[in-house]
C-alpha cells in the first residue's frame, strides 16, 4: 500500500521535474537566439537539415492527402448535387487542419526523431561535455539553431502541404471527376477567408513547430547517455511530439474557430 | 565553400518555395484578392425580417457581386434589423430609390442582399440608407402559412 503510494508520489515528481527542466531548456535556448542571428552559417546548416530535406515527404504526403480528400469529398458531395463545393471543402480541411497537423507529424517523425537521436548520441559520448570543457556553451552553440530551424521550416513546409494539396484536389476533381473548373476555384476564393482560415493556420503551423522541435531538443538533450536511452527518448520524442500535437490542435481549434 | 555555396542555394529555394506556397494559399485560395479591392463605401438598410444573413453574405446588383455585408444590428425602437453593406469602389451609381431585397441562392443556399435599381438620377452617397427593403422569405412561415390557407379552403 505505502510501496504502491510512493510509487505514484514518485512519478509525480518525477514528471514534475521533467516539465520543470523542459521549461529551463526552453528558456535558456531563449536566451541563445539571439547569438543565432550572428552565426547565419549554423541557421543555414539546420534549416536545410530540418527543413529542406523534408520537403520530398511532405510534398507527396500533401499531393497525395489532397487527392484522396478530393475523391472521398466528390463521393459525398455529389450525392447533395454540390460538387462544385468541392474545391472549398478541400481547401478548408486542408488549411485549418490537415496542413498544420499532418505536418507536423510528419515534422515530428522525419525532423524530430532526428533531431534527438543528433543530440542524444553527442551527450553519449561526450560532446557536449567537450563543447563545455572548451567554454562553448552547448545549449547556444548546438541547440538555439535548431530550435530556429525547426521554428522556422515547419510553418513553409505546412504551406507547401496545403499548396500542393489543393492543386492535388484540383487535379483529381477537376481533372478526372469533371468538376467545374471555375466553380472550383470561385467558390474556394468566396468561402475560404484569408484571416480567419490562412492565417489561423500559419499561426497552427508556428505553435507546432514549436512545441515539437522543443520536445524534441528536450528529450535528446535529457537522454540517459547510453545506446538504449537514445533510442528510448527518440522514441519518446515521436509519442510525445504526436500527443502534444493532437491535444494542442484540438485547443487551437477550439479557440479559434469554437464560436 | 562550393558545398557552402550549394548549401546556401537549397536553403534559399526551400524558404522561396514555402513563401510561395503562402502567396497561392493566400491570392488563389482565399479571398484576399477580392477583398483587398479597394475600401469603397457603405449603405445601410433596415429589414424587417433578415433570414439567416450573416456578415460578409455578399450584396449583388444583377446577380453581380458589388459588395459585401459589413455588420447587422437590432434597433430596438423600430423593432427592425439594421444591416450595414460596403459597396465595393468603382460601383458608385446606385440610384437612391433602389430597392433591396434578401433572397436565397438556391433553395437551401446561403442568403445575400440583391439591390434592384430604381430610376432616380440622384445616387446614394456613403452613410446613406436604402428606404425600400423587402424582408428574407422565410420557409417555414410560407409552408405555415401555405397549410393554413389549405386548411381553410379545405373546412369552407
Amino acid at each position: 500500500m505505502m510501496n504502491a503510494l510512493a510509487r505514484l508520489g514518485r512519478l509525480g515528481l518525477d514528471s514534475l521535474a521533467r516539465l520543470g527542466r523542459a521549461h529551463l531548456l526552453l528558456f535558456g535556448i531563449l536566451g541563445g537566439l539571439p547569438s543565432v542571428l550572428l552565426r547565419p552559417r549554423l541557421l543555414i546548416a539546420q534549416i536545410y537539415g530540418i527543413g529542406v530535406l523534408s520537403v520530398l515527404i511532405i510534398v507527396v504526403s500533401g499531393l497525395f492527402v489532397g487527392m484522396v480528400l478530393g475523391l472521398q469529398g466528390y463521393y459525398v458531395l455529389a450525392q447533395f448535387g454540390a460538387a462544385e463545393s468541392l474545391g472549398v471543402m478541400v481547401a478548408a480541411s486542408l488549411v485549418r487542419e490537415l496542413g498544420p497537423v499532418v505536418t507536423a507529424l510528419l515534422f515530428a517523425g522525419r525532423a524530430g526523431s532526428a533531431l534527438t537521436a543528433e543530440i542524444g548520441l553527442m551527450k553519449a559520448t561526450e560532446q557536449l561535455s567537450a563543447l563545455e570543457m572548451m567554454a562553448v556553451d552547448p545549449i547556444r552553440r548546438i541547440l538555439a539553431p535548431r530550435f530556429l530551424g525547426g521554428f522556422i521550416s515547419m510553418p513553409l513546409l505546412a504551406a507547401m502541404f496545403s499548396a500542393v494539396g489543393v492543386l492535388g484536389g484540383y487535379f483529381v476533381g477537376v481533372g478526372l471527376l469533371g468538376v467545374d473548373d471555375g466553380a472550383f476555384w470561385s467558390q474556394m476564393e468566396a468561402k475560404i477567408d484569408f484571416e480567419e482560415d490562412i492565417v489561423n493556420g500559419v499561426v497552427k503551423s508556428v505553435v507546432f513547430g514549436v512545441v515539437v522541435t522543443w520536445i524534441a531538443l528536450y528529450e535528446g538533450f535529457d537522454a540517459t547517455p547510453t545506446s538504449s536511452g537514445v533510442s528510448q527518448a527518440t522514441t519518446r520524442t515521436v509519442v510525445h511530439s504526436a500527443l502534444a500535437v493532437l491535444g494542442m490542435d484540438f485547443v487551437l481549434t477550439a479557440l479559434m474557430f469554437g464560436d | 565553400m562550393a558545398k557552402t555555396r550549394i548549401l546556401e542555394i537549397l536553403v534559399g529555394t526551400f524558404m522561396a518555395a514555402g513563401f510561395v506556397a503562402l502567396f497561392f494559399l493566400a491570392m488563389q485560395v482565399s479571398n484576399l484578392s477580392a477583398s483587398a479591392a479597394g475600401d469603397g463605401y457603405s449603405l445601410t438598410a433596415r429589414f424587417d425580417n433578415i433570414g439567416s444573413l450573416k456578415t460578409r453574405a455578399p450584396v449583388s446588383m444583377a446577380g453581380v457581386r458589388v459588395g459585401r455585408v459589413e455588420s447587422i444590428q437590432y434597433d430596438q425602437d423600430t423593432y427592425q434589423a439594421v444591416v450595414t453593406m460596403r459597396i465595393d469602389e468603382g460601383y458608385d451609381r446606385i440610384p437612391s430609390d433602389t430597392f433591396a431585397n434578401i433572397f436565397t441562392a438556391g433553395l437551401l443556399g446561403e442568403q445575400y442582399v440583391g439591390l434592384d435599381p430604381g430610376g432616380s438620377p440622384d445616387y446614394l452617397r456613403d452613410g446613406e440608407q436604402i428606404e425600400h427593403t423587402q424582408s428574407a422569405l422565410v420557409l417555414e412561415q410560407m409552408i405555415g402559412q401555405f397549410l393554413f390557407s389549405k386548411a381553410e379552403e379545405v373546412s369552407q
